[in-house]
């Protein structure tokens, strides 16, 4: 059941006005496929579908009819009630005819005079349904505050007066698009706020709703406008009595996330606060819109000027548009193709080099001119082959490098960049791609004839991999320098692991993209031995450092940190039961719905770009290729989403639970008698000041079954079919697209999983009661409970993945939840989270730390592994050597 | 002049009484095919055994017995024997063209009995019920498995043959009983068809609206949940609202409760004489029956209360005995709000 109090979102993809999508499926007869639009809406927290078939091509009454007698056999969609929209009175009486629920009806009005209305109010209450009434009367629409509360208000007194119950009354005070240049429009959203207030305020129990796309209409084809006005004009609506609004709630944005300077200037148009309001948002409104629709006539000045100055220009400005058409023009004009390349590509390059090397430009700017270059090059590499077999010459480069994301790991994005970094300085480079066993990099080296290799990681089994890689190294003497790479990568563990068993040649740790071509062209130049040399002793120290830093840091034994857990207060605690237990999978999730609650600042820090979202658009030196990107972003988001690039599925799973010292029990059934699996969790023994305590997971649950506690797990992923783009992307020279795509889906499956602790707090396990989207939910909050994930901090041991993937998917993980695991444990696809749900009020993330030997031999002993094995498994956080 | 007054008066210091089941006293009589036809149906082509409303027409003196058998164990209220007196159930005899004659036989014979009881007993008013029942035809649910989209009848079928039958019904009785209600869009049909002939004739009769709830999933047949059920119904206003059939009083407790916790108008509760054993009877005694229901009484969630399937005079004494030690349920005062719902109820309340 659901009470709220909050703000009532209105399903809208079933309304062939507001889906092309749902439209074209009604035209064709396709009321299966659109049956599931209805589904995911309601599986995606909608709590009332609106259904809307008024279009030349579909005859209304019929197809509202069987959509609804459809429905009406699906207890998922139906289970929530049902806004009946349609301008016309014969369709929207059919559908009455259809549902045995309470629903909308969406709208009547005094249009056509009094007589008619108070007709069908009458017929709407014999069928038992509550109305929409919009405030539209005789004379026309209502467009100021007066008007609007004027005919509210005659509606109101005819119906009360006529039987009709005022809780059954829900006004549209009309929302219409404000900022559209005509002066008298402006206050169109403050005569729709002032209206709701007066409505509240004297028409008892009446309730407000709306339309909530019309007021943006003027900015169509710039969503991210778009969107900051949806969330300007629901906070200020909400506060004046909005109670609902047909919303996608894909386009709606987290109200504080707006860029400040965009929210004060759609602020400014939204209250009508000045005469210029209009302009000025039009004035940033380029900035934050679509890439194409960017381009302004100025910009076009620069063909005027020489062929080179072109290719520069189009390097630096990562301009793909014109660039086959340049190049062949520089072609035509030189003797060899070669030239080209030579001549103004690589003086563009240089440019972009020492601009990236001064600040002046960033990575993904530079990600971009290296999709530029590429396309240039791949354009001249049929006319060099040509002269290659003629003339028999040589390829010109820099230098090879073989790179790889080393076995048993798939992330990738870091390795791209420095791939596309490095090639953008004439390297070429030779990437083995993600998953890729030693013997096959080491092959490859030999085959190229490399001079460098690269091993990419981001979990921390690949840190044991690239170990055995440079001891392989060494054993069959490539004598070649390594370059280390990856998010878990550090230089202490290239110094202490690495470094020791691979002397032949240098090892080297990458902290990121922009310091790998100073790295590598150093190596590869003649002064490489004094790098060499200057590694090796900051290697050195960074050893002894280490060392010392062992002896320093003191543990405390197993026992006496166990004795130190947090004893939560379980007496009388009653532990919150979820809605289900065993799993649920939701499969082609709309990941539409999770736009919203994408975090962007990671997604900058990909582009190694450090700052705070949104103020990083706005930052000193870098804001404007923070735009750009940004901007990127929300096209191919688009894009992402309308055409569906990806598919997005969710397993979610809750059982019952008990806490047994470290370890947490699983069982079948309520009963509590049946194990179904054990979760092994790690106790922090660092020392601790008094009063605070030595954490294991494990305390977060009632240790006794009389409290009845739960554990959840989930996994989410936004990845599937993400590699078939990314093929694509790369097939075309286009890095920059490959790259953001795959950020852009890490960003997704990570917002996936902020949404559905949200639902599970709300919903699944229901424990959070607050209302699912009030004007709260437009601003960040905190919440209650926690969802740690294996290998992160507060669990760093990859391996319990296998036990949350056998409760989540049994044994077809691929098949139920769409994702597996590799042999390191990394999920496959790379943009997939899973973890754990802990709903103790008192729950927190926490950092296990280093841990002792003593706790080791007990985590294996529990976990019947063999020392040797568990020691591998949670090498990186081990105090001892 | 109308007795309903009285009722109104009653129902606010005691517990209302309503009979039992017709169709099980009825069927005890075995009555023969002969029976059923009378001299009116000897001709008649096809079999017309089991067909109860017809001995309106052709035998009513064994509903009169029934009838009279209740109000002598105590009923304040008693149905009609028109559960199926309506066009579309009709067809399954092929006696659809009579069925409003059956439902004014059925409204007729209950009216002289209750009179003669109100007559006799002036300090117990006896009231009639027109009872209308579910129909053999649903509104939202497919009889073809492989259609789920397919409906054997619409809306406007449905509303065509419950104002027929109302219509008939109308002259003879003190209120309606919409009961057995599995699926509520035909409930909603039977209101709309209810407020169709009130304003014909101006005159509102008081509703009764009684669900069904089929088994423990504690839904309807067409998949709704109690409180879902009153926010689809409660648009009709009706004086009371309550459960009937399927569940035994045991299986009911819960549902009653919960609706007794969230109308705002008297509840009705009418139970079956337990299930149906192996052989279709019910054999719930009527002091085990009436130990499930009194707690209710006694916790002050109903206002009438009565039997279902399975219930004989000596089981509504034996109730009439137990609620008059009690008292009725006083009816909430609930908030108004936006109150939606689709198998699931929705409330917007008040911020």
């Amino acid at each position: 059941m659901s009470a709220s109090t909050g703000f009532i979102n209105i399903g809208e993809r079933t309304n062939v006005a507001g889906s092309a999508r749902f439209k074209r499926l009604i035209v064709e007869g396709d009321f299966e496929t659109a049956l599931s639009i209805a589904r995911q809406q309601v599986e995606n927290g909608a709590q009332i579908i609106d259904i809307n078939m008024d279009d030349g091509l579909i005859d209304g009454a019929e197809a509202m009819t069987t959509y609804l007698n459809l429905l009406a056999s699906e207890p998922d969609i139906a289970r929530v009630p049902i806004m009946i929209d349609s301008s016309k009175w014969e369709v929207i009486e059919a559908g009455l005819k259809c549902v045995q629920g309470k629903s909308v009806v969406n709208s009547i009005s005094l249009k056509e005079g009094e007589a008619q209305f108070l007709e069908q109010a009458e017929l709407v209450r014999r069928y038992g349904a509550a109305t929409v009434i919009m405030a539209f009367d005789e004379g026309g629409q209502a467009e100021t505050a007066d008007h609007k509360f004027e005919i509210c208000k005659r509606a109101y007194n005819l119906l009360t007066e006529n039987g009709f119950p005022p809780q059954d009354i829900i006004f549209d005070p009309n929302i219409f698009a404000v900022a559209t240049g005509i002066e008298q429009h402006n206050d169109y959203a403050v005569a729709f706020f002032e209206a709701s207030k007066r409505i509240k305020k004297h028409l008892p129990y009446a309730r407000i709703s709306g339309g909530l796309s019309n007021v943006s209409f003027s900015f169509r084809g710039n969503n991210p406008v778009r969107e900051a006005m949806h969330s300007v004009f629901l906070y200020h609506a909400i506060k004046a009595g909005l109670d609902m609004a047909i919303v996608n709630a894909g386009q709606l944005t987290i109200y504080d996330r707006i860029p400040e300077r965009l929210k004060s200037r759609v602020e400014d148009v939204i209250l009508n606060k000045r005469d210029d309001a209009t302009d000025r948002l039009l004035e940033v409104a380029q900035e934050y819109a679509g890439g194409k629709r960017t381009l302004k006539k100025q910009d076009e000045e620069w063909r005027k000027s020489s062929v080179e100055e072109r290719l520069a220009h189009a390097l630096v400005n990562g301009i793909t548009k014109h660039i086959v058409k340049d190049t062949e023009e520089a072609r035509q004009s030189v003797e060899r193709p070669l030239h080209v390349i030579e001549g103004p590509l690589m003086d563009g390059m240089n440019q972009v080099g020492d601009l990236f090397g001064a600040g002046k430009m960033f990575l993904p700017q530079v990600v971009k001119s290296a999709r530029v270059m590429k396309q240039a090059v791949a354009h001249l590499m049929p006319y060099m082959d040509a002269e290659k077999e003629r003339l028999g010459t040589k390829d010109i480069s820099n230098g090879r490098i073989v790179m790889a994301t080393v076995k048993g790991d798939v992330h990738d994005i870091g390795k791209n960049i420095v791939g596309v970094v490095l090639q953008c300085n004439g390297y070429e480079v030779i990437d083995l791609g993600v998953m890729v066993p030693c013997e096959k990099i080491l092959e490859a080296a030999k085959e190229a004839n490399a001079d460098i290799i690269g091993l990419s990681g981001l979990i921390t089994p690949s840190l044991d991999e690239m170990v055995y890689v440079a001891s392989e190294m060494q054993r069959q003497g490539l004598n070649l320098p390594l370059l280390i790479g990856g998010a878990t990568t550090s230089i202490t563990h290239t110094a202490v692991k690495i470094e020791p068993v691979y002397d032949d040649n240098a090892t080297i740790y990458v902290p990121d993209a922009s310091r790998a071509v100073g790295v590598v062209s150093k190596l590869l130049g003649e002064n490489s031995d004094a790098l060499k040399r200057e590694k090796r002793e900051a290697y050195t120290k960074a050893r002894a450092a280490h060392a010392r830093g062992q002896s320093r840091k003191k543990r405390l034994s197993i026992t006496k940190a166990r004795a130190n857990k947090l004893e939560l207060d379980w007496d009388g605690y009653q532990a919150p039961r979820p809605t289900f237990l065993g799993t649920k999978v939701f499969k082609n999730y709309d990941l539409g719905i999770v736009r919203p609650y994408i975090d962007w600042t990671p997604f900058f820090a990909t582009w190694e770009m450090k700052g705070r979202y949104p103020d990083i658009l706005e930052h000193e030196t870098y804001g404007k290729a923070a735009r750009d990107l940004y901007r990127d972003a929300q096209d191919m988001l688009d894009k992402i989403l309308s055409e569906k690039w990806v598919q997005a599925q969710v397993t979610l799973g809750f059982w019952p639970a008990v806490s047994d010292g470290d370890d947490i029990q699983l069982f079948t059934d309520e009963s509590r008698e049946k194990e179904l699996a054990v979760l092994h969790t790690l106790r922090q023994q660092m020392v601790k000041n008094e009063g605070r305590n030595n954490y294991a997971l494990s305390d977060f649950v009632a240790p006794d079954n009389v409290n009845n506690d739960y554990i959840g797990g989930f996994c989410v992923t936004a990845g599937l079919g993400e590699g078939n783009h990314v093929r694509d992307f790369k097939a075309d020279h286009d890095d920059y697209s490959a790259i953001l795509f795959q950020a852009l889906c890490d960003r997704l499956a990570e917002a996936l999983a902020e949404h559905m602790h949200e639902r599970v707090r709300r919903e699944f396990w229901g424990y959070e009661k607050s209302a699912r989207f009030g004007v709260k939910g437009l601003v960040a909050e905190d919440y209650v409970g926690i969802r740690p994930a294996p290998g992160y901090p507060a669990q760093p041991d990859h391996t319990e993945k296998a036990t949350l993937f056998k409760l989540l998917g049994g044994d077809n993980p691929k098949e139920n939840m769409g994702v597996t695991l590799t042999e390191s444990f990394a999920m496959h696809p790379a943009s997939s989270v899973s973890g754990l749900y802990f709903s103790h009020p008192d729950s927190l993330y926490f950092g296990v730390g280093k841990i002792e030997k003593d706790q080791v031999e007990d985590y294996a002993k529990r976990k019947g592994m063999s020392l040797a094995e568990a020691e591998r498994w949670l090498a990186p956080i081990l105090n001892y050597t | 002049m109308s007795i309903w007054p009285k009722i109104e008066q009653a129902i606010s210091e005691r517990i209302l009484i309503l009979d039992g089941a017709m169709g099980t006293m009825l069927q005890a009589h075995k009555h023969s095919e002969e029976d059923f036809r009378g001299g009116k149906f000897a001709a008649w082509p096809s079999p017309l055994r089991g067909n109860n409303d017809l001995l309106n027409i052709t035998k009513p003196g064994v509903v009169r017995e029934v009838h009279d058998s209740f109000f002598a164990a105590g009923a304040d209220l008693i149905e009609t024997n028109t559960f199926n007196a309506t066009s579309i159930s009709q067809a399954d005899y092929g006696l659809s063209e009579y069925a409003g004659e059956i439902a004014e036989a059925g409204a007729k014979i209950a009216r002289t009995v209750a009179d003669e009881w109100s007559d006799k007993t002036p300090d117990k008013p006896r009231a009639v019920l027109g009872a209308v029942g579910p129909l053999s035809k649903t509104l939202s649910l497919s009889p073809k498995v492989e259609d789920p989209g397919f409906r054997e009848v619409d809306f406007d079928d449905v509303v065509a043959s419950y104002t027929v039958q109302i219509e008939a019904m109308f002259d003879h009785i003190d209120a309606l009983l919409i009961e057995t209600i599995f699926d509520t869009l035909n409930a909603k049909a039977a209101i709309f068809a209810a407020r169709s002939v009130f304003a014909e004739r101006g005159t509102d009769l008081p509703l009764l609206i009684s669900g069904t709830i089929t088994d423990k999933s504690g839904r309807t047949l067409s998949g709704q949940t109690v409180e879902a059920f009153w926010h689809s119904v409660a648009h009709a206003k009706p004086f009371a609202i309550g459960l009937n059939c399927a569940l035994g009083a045991e299986d009911m407790r819960p549902y009653i409760q919960a609706l007794s916790k969230i109308a705002d108008t008297h509840i009705l509760a009418y139970p079956n004489a337990g299930l149906p054993n192996a052989f279709g009877e019910y054999d719930e005694t009527p002091s085990h029956m009436c130990s499930q229901i009194t707690p209710w009484a006694e916790d002050g969630w109903i206002n009438i209360v009565g039997g279902c399937c399975g219930s004989t005079p000596e089981h509504i004494a034996k109730l009439a005995g137990s609620a008059a030690k009690n008292t009725p349920r006083p009816t909430p005062e609930i908030a108004p709000a936006l109150r939606l719902s689709g198998l699931e109820p929705f409330i917007l309340s008040t911020a």
